[in-house]
């Protein structure tokens, strides 16, 4: 059975360009880049070339201001935990409610620390309460972080406008762009954003390394304390080849980035228009303005996710839900549970996401399937109402 | 999250056996909802001397174990007298699909319940469908209440919060009900441990009207109102007939979709420490209005 894989926003495929390109490092090449010989210090280079592609995908204007670790968590975490640390006085932090766990859970616990954190709301669609953000700001805030893009629902936050608004209460602006880098150009050295959080396994470099853009100038503090790698900003020996595949990736995201904007946002339009049009009772979940190209966030009334995944998995399509049964709770996402999305609706929900490597024939699958799938699921449904 | 379904479990999600409705059923019973993410419409037809089961028929809102879960009942029910079905527990609808994971075996609760619903109705003891449990709501995000809570521990032998959830939701939402249910832990795993019957039912008691009507208001103002309070929402005492205590919810309480729950949790404070017989209902604005 052929695989069709429609959850980019979980994980990607690792190119294999990428793959090509690390291997070498996991073979002949495993010399230590901070060793004094040529064997290892060579290595040192191609660090620095990653550097480089990684810097010239988000927009930064020097390649310094990338320091590599070990995934989108940890450069999370570094970026927030770094801002309290820089700015002691400031006791605030301001995130919104509907973040990847890697900031909430963080937000949570240093809410039991002692400091104040404000979650920003959303409207139905998704979009961010932009005055309600700017009325919290003040000369107490510390950090402000707000995701690029939404994980769930694809739609994209205004971050230059809220960094913008951070500047002006003399915070500091940490943007988690991990779903949102290679989908959607950047600019981030032109943009109000101090600090910038991407992850390898989004954009088809392996797991288990990541990238925290910080503004050269800006106050930082390590996360990781040990040697002095990465300019003593992250302790610990490189992840050479991880690096050097999330490099190769990133150049490789840079090129295709038009396309993403415009092949791929013509399949995911095109699956969304027929799922619509075949499966009565749908409605799509976020701002369909506003969205990365590549995520559909739907919802079928009367159904539960889980029940339509399990369906799906049968025939080899691989999707996500927000329902309780898949969230690892008894409630469902926090994410659509912000946006107010009506229970009926919020159980049903599942996400595709695409990537480049998508075809034509993955979504005629799901148009040719998916709509029995909904269908049978409400013969069995006590709630359908006769159509 | 993948979930280790069983192949016999797999088998009745995919292919569910008996689903569907019984306009002429004996019993019939709707338990869960949509807010909570399942619910299960159940039905069963008596055979022509009304002794045995000879059909059952559901319809399921919900995850793949729930679906299973309501299939395997309609097949384990077909042919026993309603006093057999009742013997069938949560664990043996379980075992029937060759295990539910532990975080799914609520789904296997809601099978026991609407069965024992659908017979009850069957009988004509209970209306088709079930709103609540009578007794004190611990975890307001699922509406479980304490009875209910207890009769899964003693059942299945849970001894932890987190099991609890498993089998029951409770405390599997906003997670402030947790003390409160190691508290019931606690209490069953004592009574246990002493194996004594437990306590006869309170007698009623007799109370002159003045006294009910001063008892009444104590309960209300330090057992009820506190409680409400907490979760920003408030009570009111509008009037005493006899033993119909007329209330009105205020605050985030009003309009709150688990006001039913708060009203029964009420009701059950008042029969415990006023009177058995009270009856609390929500006053209608719009009647006094009239």
């Amino acid at each position: 059975m052929r695989t069709v894989y429609l959850d980019n926003n979980a994980t990607t495929a690792v190119a294999p360009e990428a793959l090509d390109a690390m291997m070498p490092f996991l073979t002949d090449r495993y010399g230590n880049p901070s060793s004094m010989h040529a064997f290892g210090g060579d290595v040192a280079g191609e660090i620095e070339r990653a550097r480089e592609r990684v810097a010239a995908l988000v927009g930064a204007e020097h390649a310094a201001e990338i320091l590599f670790t070990s995934c989108g968590t940890e450069s999370d975490s570094t970026a927030i935990v770094s801002a309290l640390e820089a700015y002691a006085d400031r006791r605030q932090v301001v995130t919104t409610r509907v973040e990847h766990p890697a900031v909430l859970s963080l937000a949570n616990h240093l809410e039991r620390k002692g400091y104040e954190v404000v979650r920003v709301g959303v409207d139905r669609e998704g979009n961010l309460d932009v005055a309600e953000l700017r009325a919290v700001l003040s000369d107490r805030t510390a950090i402000v972080s707000v995701m690029w893009a939404n994980n769930e629902t694809g739609v994209v936050f205004p971050v230059e406008e809220i960094g913008r608004m951070a500047k002006e209460a003399g915070a500091l602006f940490h943007t988690d762009a991990v779903q949102a880098v290679g989908k959607i150009p950047m600019q981030v050295g032109r943009a109000a954003i101090d600090m910038l959080s991407l992850s390898g396994h989004k954009i088809h470099a392996p797991k288990g390394v990541g990238a925290l853009y910080v503004r050269r100038g800006t106050k930082f503090r390590p996360f990781m304390i040990g040697g002095h790698q990465e300019r003593n900003r992250r302790g610990g020996t490189e992840n050479v080849a991880g690096i050097v595949a999330l490099g190769k990736a990133a150049e490789l995201a840079a090129a295709h980035i038009g396309e993403e904007c415009t092949r791929v946002a013509a399949l995911r339009d095109r699956l969304e228009r027929g799922l619509l049009d075949r499966i009565p009772h749908s409605i799509v979940n976020g701002n369909r303005e506003k969205r990365l190209p590549n995520t559909l966030n739907i919802s079928f009334e009367f159904v539960e996710g889980e029940a339509i995944l399990l369906l799906l998995d049968k025939i080899g399509v691989c999707a996500s839900s927000g329902s309780a049964c898949t969230s690892g709770s008894l409630e469902p996402s926090h994410v659509l549970r912000a946006m107010g999305v009506p229970f009926t609706f919020a159980h049903g929900s599942i996400r595709f996401s695409l990537s480049r490597y998508n075809t034509d024939d993955d979504v005629d699958l799901v148009l040719d399937k998916l709509p029995g799938i909904v269908a049978r699921l409400r013969e069995i449904s006590p709630f359908t109402r006769s159509a | 999250m993948a979930w280790d379904y069983s192949e016999k479990l797999k088998d009745h999600f995919y292919h569910p056996r008996n689903v569907g409705v019984i306009e002429d059923a004996d019993g019939k019973a709707e338990v869960g909802s949509i807010a909570c993410g399942d619910a299960l419409t159940f039905y069963l037809k008596l055979d022509r001397d009304k002794k045995r089961i000879a059909d059952a028929r559901f319809k399921t809102f919900g995850c793949g174990s729930a679906i299973a879960s309501a299939s395997a009942l309609t097949e384990m029910v077909v042919g026993k007298t309603l006093e057999e079905a009742l013997r069938i527990s949560n664990q043996d609808i379980a075992d029937y699909l060759d295990g539910i994971p532990q975080e799914k075996m609520h789904c296997s609760v809601m099978g026991r319940e609407a069965l024992e619903a659908a017979v009850a109705n069957a009988r004509g003891e209970r209306p088709e469908k079930v709103e609540h449990e009578e007794g004190g709501l611990v975890c307001r995000c699922f509406g479980v209440t304490e009875p209910k809570i207890e009769r899964a521990i003693r059942e299945n032998d849970l001894r932890t919060v987190e099991q609890v959830t498993h089998y029951t939701k409770a405390g599997g939402g906003c997670g402030t009900c947790a003390e409160e249910i190691q508290a019931i832990i606690d209490r069953v795993r004592r009574q246990q441990a002493e194996t004594r019957p437990s306590a006869p039912p309170a007698q009623p008691r007799h109370l002159t009207n003045l006294r009910k009507i001063a008892l009444i208001q104590e309960t209300i103002e330090h057992e009820i109102r506190p409680a409400l309070q907490k979760d920003g929402g408030d009570i009111e005492l509008i009037d005493i007939e006899g033993d119909k205590v007329h209330i009105a919810f205020t605050g985030h309480c009003a309009g709150c979709k688990a006001s039913g729950f708060t009203l029964a949790w009420a009701q059950d404070k008042l029969r415990e420490l006023v009177s058995g017989s009270i009856v609390v209902v929500e006053h209608d604005a719009e009647e006094a209005s009239r």
